[in-house]
């Protein structure tokens, strides 16, 4: 859906590339890639997580078959929302919805298998994992564009590259995006300024002009690269980190706690035991339940800390 | 026993495939239609806070997310007892009327329409955006293209972002509109009545004025007697954005009228083995396998059973079209406005167009409404309301849609809910597909290349929204049709290639 928001440019990216890198039409030849040479086609764009043994399968076989590819958008990048799955279990999963559910109707109990003898045959499923992988855990990735979705522009950018055949930044780069945060691009006003606690967004009307995180708003930007053009912040909401982490940052959550940790007010420290410094920044902290499923809401699954540890 | 795969939707993410098993006579025995995805938004988002919804569930699709935009946002309004200002409420709905057109626009010319415009027959390399655009002219394109743009546009305007917005808060909307923006919607609300009517005029001239594509339309291989679902206004009239939900058996009869909040009362969901997916159906009615008729609780919500369940459209042109297509199929009016129900699915495109013009004149009626302007847009959430349970549902483009959140004295989620839009359609779309196989598979013969579009057709006409990359370019479904024998050899493979 996002690249189909380049509007008017799709037709350029039509002349230009028969769309064979489109996602979609080499699903369309889904056959003919498996009997293709390896190394056949130029570009894939690929999106979406690593979710099933089916997207495994398919992030290996277009890796084979691809010249380059490219990670696009968040989900593939860094895992994006269905990465929160990572603080329950799988069985967590199947127990809400198939199990325990306001409107369920399923007395026997049942819940979806990877194989089911049916009265005609047999059907199948695949695997739905026990963790969510982003594409670079799963094959060797050359590029990634970053954000949920990739804003229009900054894909077109990465068309227009392509089209007029310039010459790629060495592999691993991020493409469709800046090498510094959103706060780069974001045109509120920062004033250095401590916070004495956090807000709900429901709890404070943010003035229109400063920094929202100085205001008590739990912004991301600072730990979100730049590239979107700092939109939410446009319409008084808190950046909530779609685009990932900044260039040579490497875990979003870690990056936004030390900022966090720098600008909270805790008022006079000197005379304090160090127990009592953590306690009283506990109490600022603790008036935000989730702060883990805010700083890693798009990058669980690709982060250093990686979701809830000991799953049984 | 044979079996014929059709995996029509290989794609990276959001899947379908489809099962058809034959019997010994080469009889189509069974037909299976399986979801093999399942993402778990209603266990992961347990824990969060609640107020991060709108957000977090915009990224179920990238199609309709602003759909889940907004039925989050209304949940939290409901969940933590706070009563929107009316500008809010205004500017909640004229950004989602503005979603609306392009998404009934990138479903009639991308996805469905093409069927028709470029025709049942045509090679399916023709049969996307790009072949529309050759049929129709590149002007008509760029047409198309420029709508669903200027429509993004207002969307990231109000919403912050063009495709997963941000604005929406408990009680409220965190933005208001200025005279400029307000001034630079209106025009474009104008715009989109004149794109509106000129695709219905393209549907006149295509479909209605061809017989053969009549005779399809009307044909019994798209018709199915379900029950109809949709949200109606006080005066039972269509409403996407707020309602009561009006359910009508397939003879026309009002079965159910309730408050969103009431939907677990109505409806249950039913749970197979072989998909991730469940089926949503009656619950007084109950679940009787994949059938049509008044004793089954199979029900649809599309625009079709929207126009279905209401008393008329809001606005006076969308009007004329809804009463020109209820005449078209000969239904009897049952009073109030409201006709016998309209069971031939493919007239589905049709209501979508209706649809298309009703979005596009509410959105100038909001545009020019004075009270857009109003810098009162929150209303104060009181922190002591903020554990409890919150219901809220719009119509999406594929159907109702419902959030059931729960929280606790922290307002985090304990529990969540969702029905989503397609999901309401999935036992219509698996009984549309298997009723398409069977007319089009005898005696263990396919019939060429016919089945594979016709099938397409049978549940391409709900626009199913677990195809979503399916409705980006270049717009047509890979079909892939393997038969096999008893023994799993492969005797024919039947490709649509793209």
């Amino acid at each position: 859906m996002a690249l189909v928001n380049i509007h008017e440019h799709i037709l350029d990216v039509a002349a230009a590339f028969d769309f064979f890198f489109c996602p979609c039409l080499l699903d369309t030849k889904y056959q003919e890639v498996e009997e293709m040479a390896d190394e056949t086609i130029a570009i894939t764009f690929f999106n979406g997580a690593i979710r099933s043994s089916e997207n495994e399968e398919m992030a290996h076989l277009l890796r084979r078959k691809s010249q380059l590819l490219i990670a696009f958008g968040s989900c593939a990048h860094a895992g994006c929302i269905p990465g929160l799955s990572h603080f329950s279990t799988r069985s967590d999963h199947f127990q809400t919805i198939y199990l325990d559910n306001p409107s369920l109707d399923n007395p026997t109990a049942i819940t979806p298998q990877t194989e089911v003898q049916v009265p005609e045959g047999i059907l199948t499923l695949p695997y739905f994992m026990d963790k969510v992988k982003t594409l670079g855990q799963v094959v060797e990735v050359d590029y990634t564009i970053p954000g949920c979705p990739p804003e229009a522009h900054q894909i077109w950018n990465v068309m227009d590259h392509l089209i007029e055949g310039r010459p790629l930044p060495p592999k691993g780069s991020v493409l469709g995006a800046g090498r510094s945060s959103v706060c780069n691009e974001c045109n509120r006003v920062i004033k250095d300024k401590k916070i004495k606690r956090l807000y709900r967004n429901y709890e404070l009307v943010p003035d229109a002009t400063s920094c929202l995180l100085e205001q008590g708003l739990l912004c991301m930007g600072s730990a979100t690269r730049d590239g979107c053009g700092g939109l939410c912040p446009m319409v008084n909401m808190p950046c909530t980190g779609c685009y990932g982490t900044p260039e040579g940052v490497l875990d979003q959550g870690a990056k936004m706690a030390s900022a966090l940790g720098s600008m909270l007010d805790i008022g006079e420290t000197r005379e304090l035991t160090e127990e009592s410094i953590t306690h009283r920044m506990d109490e600022i902290l603790n008036t935000m339940p989730d702060l883990a499923g805010t700083f890693y809401k798009y990058s669980l699954a690709g982060s250093i800390l990686g979701g809830r540890k000991a799953q049984t | 026993m044979k079996k014929i795969t059709i995996n029509p939707v290989t794609r990276l993410e959001g899947h379908a495939k489809i099962e058809i098993f034959l019997n010994d006579a080469g009889e189509v025995a069974n037909t299976y239609f399986q979801i093999p995805e399942l993402r778990g938004f209603e266990q992961f988002c347990v824990g969060r806070r609640a107020e991060e919804m709108p957000v977090i569930t915009n990224r179920i699709c990238g199609v309709c997310p602003e759909a889940h935009h907004m039925a989050a946002t209304k949940a939290l309004d409901a969940l933590f007892a706070v009563e929107p200002p009316p500008t809010a409420k205004k500017i909640r709905e004229l950004l989602y009327m503005a979603f609306f057109v392009t998404d009934h626009t990138t479903h009639f010319y991308a996805l469905g329409g093409p069927d028709f415009i470029i025709g049942p027959e045509a090679p399916a390399k023709e049969r996307n955006i790009l072949g529309v655009i050759n049929k129709v002219g590149l002007d008509i394109g760029k047409q198309v293209i420029a709508c669903r743009a200027r429509n993004h546009h207002v969307i990231q305007m109000l919403g912050g972002r063009g495709i997963h917005p941000s604005a929406g808060l408990p009680g409220g909307w965190s933005k208001a509109i200025n005279p400029e923006e307000r001034l630079e919607i209106e025009t474009i609300a104008r715009q989109n009545i004149e794109f509106a009517l000129f695709s219905l005029q393209i549907f006149a001239d295509i479909v209605l004025k061809n017989p053969a594509y009549l005779e399809l339309v009307t044909s019994d291989t798209f018709c199915h007697q379900t029950y109809s679902m949709g949200t109606v206004d006080p005066k039972g009239q269509v409403n996407f954005y707020d309602g009561m939900i009006r359910v009508v058996a397939p003879d026309g009869l009002e079965w159910l009228r309730y408050h969103p909040s009431q939907y677990a009362q109505h409806l249950a969901e039913h749970v197979e083995p072989w998909t991730y997916l469940k089926f949503p159906y009656l619950k007084q009615i109950g679940w009787h396998g994949f059938v049509d008729g008044p004793q089954s609780g199979v029900y649809t919500a599309t625009p079709l059973s929207r126009l279905n369940v209401s008393n008329g459209m809001p606005t006076p042109k969308a009007q004329e079209h809804f009463d020109q297509l209820f005449s078209t199929f000969g239904c009897q009016p049952l009073g109030n406005g409201r006709y016998q129900p309209i069971h031939h699915r493919l007239a589905t495109h049709w209501a979508r167009l209706i649809e298309l013009l009703y979005a596009s004149e509410r959105m100038l009626e909001l545009a020019t409404d004075p009270e857009i302007l109003s810098p009162d847009v929150r209303a104060k959430v009181k922190t002591e309301n903020i554990c409890g349970i919150g219901i809220g549902s719009v119509e999406a483009p594929r159907g109702t849609l419902t959030h059931h959140y729960e929280t606790d004295q922290q307002g985090v989620l304990t529990r969540v809910n969702l029905i989503v839009g397609t999901t309401n359609n999935y036992a219509p779309i698996c009984m549309s597909t298997k009723k398409a196989a069977e007319r089009l598979i005898h005696k263990g013969q396919v019939v060429g290349q016919g089945i594979l579009n016709q099938i397409e057709m049978a549940f391409r006409l709900y626009d199913p929204c677990f195809s979503c990359s399916t409705h980006s370019m270049p717009g047509h479904m890979p079909l892939i049709v393997t038969i096999r024998d008893p023994n799993g050899t492969v005797v024919d493979v039947l490709r649509r290639d793209g």
